[in-house]
This record gives C-alpha cells, structure tokens and sequence, in this order.
C-alpha cells in the first residue's frame, strides 16, 4: 500500500506519517479525548447533513470505498467539497483500484491509499482529456469549451 | 441526427484505447478475471453461457445508414454473420472473440458507435420513441433532450458505481412507445395549461423480480433545470439506495420504501441545493444541439400519393403491409415504415449482416438516412416518400424483410433465453418462434388485431413479460422447463402489470395456452375492442377458466 497524493492533475506518492485518526462516532462521543485528532473518519452511511461538526478543525478527511461497487463516497466527497466548503485533504481508503482515480479525484478526493503502481495510477489519470458534467475539481465541461472556443472564433 | 464534435470522437476513442490496455492487461495476465469483469462490464462485455457477448449502444435507437452498414460489417467481420436488437434500442452481439473486441470498438468508434454505458451499474443508454421527429403526436422531438442525458451521464464521476444499474427514458406523444412507467425514470414531454412545455418526471417504475408502475414526483419541470434535477434524483439514489441485496437494489425498492411522497421531498431538497449551480447546459449548447435535430429537408408533396394508391389496389400483400407497418408522418406525403424482425418462426431481433446492409441502404436512398431501433425489436425507416413506398417495401422484401406483422401475435418480444443466457431457466426464442409459427397465418393474425406477447427466461424480466398482453416467464421446477402465464400487462400509456394466471405450464402446453386464450378474447370481444380490452371489461376469470379446464 502506498499513499499518493494529487497535484496539478498528477499523483506523486507521499510519506506516509501516522495519523491521528478519529471515526465520527468515537469523536461525537467524547470530543475531549480526541482532541488531538486530525484527521476524521466519516463512514460511506453517514448522511453528511446530520454531521454538524467543525470540519475545517481536520486537517484530514477519510472516505471509505469498501468494494468498487459501493460508489457512495463519490457523493459524499464531493458534497463535502461543493457543499460544506471543505478545502482539506480527502482521502479514499479501501477498494481504491486503478480505473477509479480520475471518477474519485474528480469528485473532490485528493489523496488515496493505492496498491497498484504509481505510473499505471498516473496514466489512468490521464487517460480522457475531457469531461462532459462539471465536478468537484475545475476542470471544465465540454459544452463550456464548446461555447469558449465559439466565442473566440 | 448528432454529429459528433472532436470533443465527443476524442473521448470515445481515448475510452477504446483505455478498454484496448485492459483487454492486453488481461490477456497477459496482469488482471484476473475477477478483476477484468467490472472493467469489461463498463464496456458492454458480457461473459455469456458459450462465450462474450458484446452490446453496443445505438443511443435512444438512431443510427444513420452509414453506422447501419458498420453494424453489418461488424457482423461479419467479428461474429457469426447477425446480430441481436434488444428491447433497449442496443444491438448485441453474441459470439465476439476478446482478443478482437478491442478493434471491433474502433471500427464502430470510426462511425461514432461505442459499448459506453450498455452494462454496469451506471445510467444506462437513454431510450426514447422510435418516430420521434417524425411523428405528429409529440409536441417537441424528445431525441435532443436525449443526447443531453447522453452527454451529461458519459463517465459521470459520481454515478457510475450506483447500487444497481440506471435506466432512463423519454418520450414527447401521448401515446407512449418508450414505455416511461416502467423505468427507473421516466420523462413524458408535454405543454402544460399555461401553454409551456416541460417534464413530467416519473420515478421508479421496472420490472424484474418486482415490478412497479412508476409514480409522478414532479407534474412540470421547466426543460432547462432537466440536469440537475437528474443529478438530484440520482444523488439520492447513490447515497440512500440498498447496497446490502442486489434484488433490492434498484430505486423502485427505495421509492417505495420511503414513500413516494418522501421520495419527491428529498429529491426536491437536494434539487433546491443544486438547480442553479452550473449543472444545467445553458442556453445556447441547448441549442447547438437541437440544431442537430432540426427537420430534415422534406420535400412539398401532395399528400396523396397516385403511385402508391395505384399499387394499394393491385397488390394485396403490399396492402397489408401498408396497413400494418406504416403510420402517419408529420410531413405531408410521407410515412413512417416499421421494418419487423419477427419474421414467421424466425428468432425475435435477429438480423443478418446482409439484412444489416440492406436496410442501410434503403434508408440511404429512401429515408433521408435515418435508421430507427424500437424497444419491440423492430426497425424503423422514419421518413419515407409515400411515392417512394413501394420501392421500399419490393427492397424489403427482397431482403426478406417485408414481414407485415407489426403489433401482431407474432410480433412477439423474447429475451435470449435458455439458448444464451446463464442466468436463465427455460428457453425463450424457441417459445417464441413456435407459437408465432401456430398463428402464421396473416389473415386470422390481422383479424385479432393488436395482442402483445412477451417473453422472458427468467424473473430479470429482460423480454418485459410483465407488461405484455399475454406474458410468459419461463421458470424452473425440479430441474425442467416450466411456463408461468401472467395476463393483462401493458407498458403503453396505459401501463399495468399482467396477473399471474395459475400454476406453470409445459412447454408443450403453453402454446395451446395461447391459443386457448385467444379463443376466449375471439368469443367475447365487442366492437374493435383490444384483446386487453377484453381482458380489461371480463377480469381474468374466464381467461383462467379456459387455460386450466380439463387440462
Ligand atoms: C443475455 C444476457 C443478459 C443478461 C445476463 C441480462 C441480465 C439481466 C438482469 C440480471 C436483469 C435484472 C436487473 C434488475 O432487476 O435489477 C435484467 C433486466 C433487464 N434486461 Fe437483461 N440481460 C440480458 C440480456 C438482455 C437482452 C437481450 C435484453 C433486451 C432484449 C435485455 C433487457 C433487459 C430489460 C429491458 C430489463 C428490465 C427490467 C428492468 O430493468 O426493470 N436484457 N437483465
Ligand atoms: S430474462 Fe433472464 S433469461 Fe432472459 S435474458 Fe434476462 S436474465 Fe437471461
């Protein structure tokens, strides 16, 4: 297992330093004993709009993706990132598999616990220049390149 | 009809390219098959009883003449000579080598055809009415709103593992050939009081193991918030849908559960988050790609056709054929033309690559060269010359295609069955093929008039048995093939779900079922009346008494 972390569109694996991990349940029980927590683990049931918590307190949030058909996570990262404004790290833990990366960091996820190697994980990354939908991350949809370049010619 | 742009030809091949390392990846080696199955899965590959079966996506059943004429070359060039139209507006093919899928992808990818979006857990090929465009019943063409569905759920990121696969459809005519309530949503275009067209959005219809009718959420959604609130629905959906059993999976299960009530209340609360965050195409890509589906140039013609009244009263055959299948075209002087693939103990769907070829040459030369796939298994030709008619019909018939049965007992719709499938319990194609064989004749066929058999070899529902006048469900008792018959289903406009009639019958049996029940609709019906309009006015009683009499 190696930890790779997103930048400019490119992963580059990254040390790997114990975290202070905390799961939601444990620190709403007893946020005193956890308050050297930084990073938060939200389990893929949780429904974001009852976790009422001061997320930027974390400088770490853990998603889970138990199997690669379990896509709930993909929501909850990019609702964490377009709804509740959360700028920190996301990280995929789990099931994180190669074909997966481009749909996961799209949707907001910016570190992954990945076995596979890191030039296979990159060259997915890049395997589609485009996108049709707008996401969590910037890159922009193909009808804003369409109008982009019909008002340039 | 949409062309693509270099956006959309770029992403398709970089897709063909992508699935090209996995196949390599696999045949090397590198990936087990365990973990080559989802991958493939994204790309329409399924592993069938005997071998691969790929299906390709002919998005909401278009094709121009020239992706007609790939598709028969395909045939050919990868298979056994045929390919299989399903009732998803896909053609399948059913005896591809992997090593070879790979470039049979770039040929289909060279006429803008891909496998994206035939398989997995992901929003599946939109649907949508064979005669949109050409059909005066629909108040606007469905077919753009379509493409923007294409577009917008093309490798969504956060859709494409959903709990269960997704399927969608619209349709814009009160008469409803997409069948809308039964998917998992269905969008009925319509002008509301005020005059404005818009959605009515319709959520968890399905067959399968439970079959539900769909419910209403939203009576009027103004066309341009038609993404986000898909996105709404479909977040929903990601978050709040079983995970724990596949069988439950599907939205119908979560609607129903919540309530649909509920179901609409929290659709609307993600919406009311979502709707004016950029997720909806502005105005002007809505209208680069209506352009594409701006009528084509039809010609001013009278609307009576000498040649074809000429010929109506010569030729007996080619008047039933008129008859049967083809309808009215919006358009003065033309005419819409059903091409049935269910010839007379032919096998529903096939067609042949020379059939293939044939058919995308007459629409070249006759129907503007557009090419329509049907949910029943049939082919459209949507705009043909009422002076043009009879040429078509002789070039039809040439290629044995001029079968005039549309809406017939023998336009029956059957899954793959016992012969393809593993899934399966009990075969469907021979099902069908003998029962169409015992009404072969034209004449008492078109005397019964409309009666819609439908066929699957399993509860998965994939031949709609559910939702068929007479249905069958083939079933498994101690190791042998059984029959279960359900009456009174319909996936029109008027949408229900068939009642099982009683016990299983044999294989033997379950035509003389049919024709049993025939004889009870033949004895009672009134005036024009539908066999499921008799159904409908009598209840199953008589029906039930006549199939287990004595038997
Ligand atoms: C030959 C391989 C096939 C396999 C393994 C297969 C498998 C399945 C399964 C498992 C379901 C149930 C899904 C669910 O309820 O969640 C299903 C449903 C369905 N399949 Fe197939 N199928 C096959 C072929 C076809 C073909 C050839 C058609 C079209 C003729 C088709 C059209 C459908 C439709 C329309 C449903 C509908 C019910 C619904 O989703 O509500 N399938 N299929
Ligand atoms: S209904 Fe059953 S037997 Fe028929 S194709 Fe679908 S899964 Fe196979």
């Amino acid at each position: 297992m190696k930890l790779l972390k997103l930048s400019r569109g490119r992963l580059f694996p990254a040390l790997e330093e114990p975290l202070a991990e905390v799961s939601l349940e444990d620190w709403r029980d007893n946020p005193q004993e956890h308050a050297d927590a930084t990073a938060l683990k939200i389990s893929n049931d949780t429904s974001l709009a009852d976790v009422k918590c001061d997320l930027a307190g974390f400088s770490t949030i853990i998603l889970e993706f138990p199997a690669f058909k379990d896509g709930r996570a993909y929501s909850q990262a990019r609702l964490l990132r377009e709804r509740y404004g959360y700028t920190g790290e996301i990280r995929a833990r789990g099931d994180v598999l190669r074909d997966q990366l481009l749909f996961m960091a799209r949707c907001g996820v910016d570190a992954f616990e990945f076995t596979g190697d890191v030039d296979g994980a990159n060259a997915a990354m890049s395997e589609f220049s485009f996108a049709y939908q707008p996401a969590a991350d910037d890159l922009a949809p193909v009808w804003r390149k369409r109008l982009d370049r019909a008002a340039a010619a | 009809m949409y062309r693509y742009d270099e956006f959309d030809a770029t992403l398709v091949a970089e897709r063909v390219s992508q699935f090209r390392g996995q196949v390599e990846r696999r045949l090397a080696g590198d990936l087990t098959e365990d973990q080559f199955k989802p991958l493939r899965l994204m790309n329409g590959l399924y592993l069938q009883l005997h071998a691969y079966m790929l299906r390709v996506a002919v998005p909401y059943g278009a094709m121009s003449s020239k992706q007609m004429r790939r598709l028969g070359e395909v045939a050919r060039k990868y298979d056994r000579g045929y390919g299989h139209f399903t009732t998803r507006q896909n053609i399948q093919y059913n005896w591809p080598a992997l090593v070879d899928v790979p470039d049979l992808l770039d040929d289909l990818a060279d006429v803008e055809m891909h496998a994206i979006q035939t398989s997995g857990n992901c929003i599946r090929n939109v649907t949508s009415d064979q005669y949109a465009g050409a059909t005066a019943e629909e108040v606007e063409d469905p077919r753009p709103y379509c493409e923007m569905i294409r577009q917008w759920s093309t490798f969504h990121p956060e859709f494409s593992f959903l709990p269960r696969k997704f399927k969608i459809a619209i349709t814009a005519a009160e008469h409803d050939r997409a069948a809308v309530k039964v998917h998992d949503i269905g969008l009925r275009l319509y002008k509301n009081d005020e005059g404005e067209i818009g959605f009515e959005v319709i959520v968890g219809g399905g067959l399968g193991r439970t079959p539900y009718v769909g419910h209403t959420i939203r009576k009027f959604l103004p066309k341009k918030y038609l993404l986000s609130y898909l996105e709404a629905i479909l977040r929903v959906y990601n978050l709040e849908g079983r995970r724990d059993n596949m069988y439950k999976a599907r939205i119908k299960i979560l609607v129903n559960a919540e309530g649909i009530e509920k179901f609409a209340e929290m659709v609307e609360a993600e919406w009311a988050q979502i709707k004016d965050s950029g997720i909806d195409l502005p105005r002007e890509e809505m209208e680069r790609i209506n352009a594409y589906f701006a009528p084509p140039a039809f010609e001013k013609l009278p609307d009576q056709s000498e040649a074809l009244e000429e010929k109506r009263a010569s030729d007996k055959d080619f008047a039933r054929w008129l008859r049967l299948n083809t309808v009215g075209h919006k358009t003065p002087g033309y005419a819409i033309v059903n091409i049935s693939l269910k010839p007379i103990g032919g096998v529903p769907g096939d067609i042949s690559d020379v059939q293939m070829e044939a058919v995308a040459d007459i629409a070249q030369a006759y129907s503007l060269d557009e090419v329509r796939a049907t949910h029943e298994q049939n082919l459209v030709l949507p705009h043909v010359k009422k002076d043009d008619l009879y040429a078509v019909y002789s070039d039809l018939e040439k290629a044995d295609l001029a079968t005039a049965n549309i809406g017939l007992v023998s336009d029956i719709i059957a899954c793959p069955g016992l012969d393809y499938c593993s899934l399966a319990n009990a075969r469907s194609i021979p099902i069908a093929q003998r029962i169409s064989e015992r009404f072969a004749d034209i004449d008492a066929q078109e005397e019964l008039g409309e009666l819609k058999i439908k066929i699957s070899g399993c509860i998965n529902a994939c031949g709609h048995h559910h939702v068929g006048h007479i249905g069958i469900l083939g079933v498994d008792k101690k190791g042998e093939e059984f029959y279960q018959v359900t009456l009174g289903g319909s996936g029109a406009e008027d949408a229900s779900l068939g009642e099982i009639a009683g016990r299983g019958l044999s294989s033997e049996q379950v035509v003389d079922a049919v024709e049993k029940l025939v004889g009870v609709y033949r004895e009672h019906r009134q005036d024009k009346e539908r066999f499921l309009d008799t159904y409908r006015r009598l209840g199953a009683e008589p029906f039930k008494e006549a199939l287990y009499e004595a038997a």
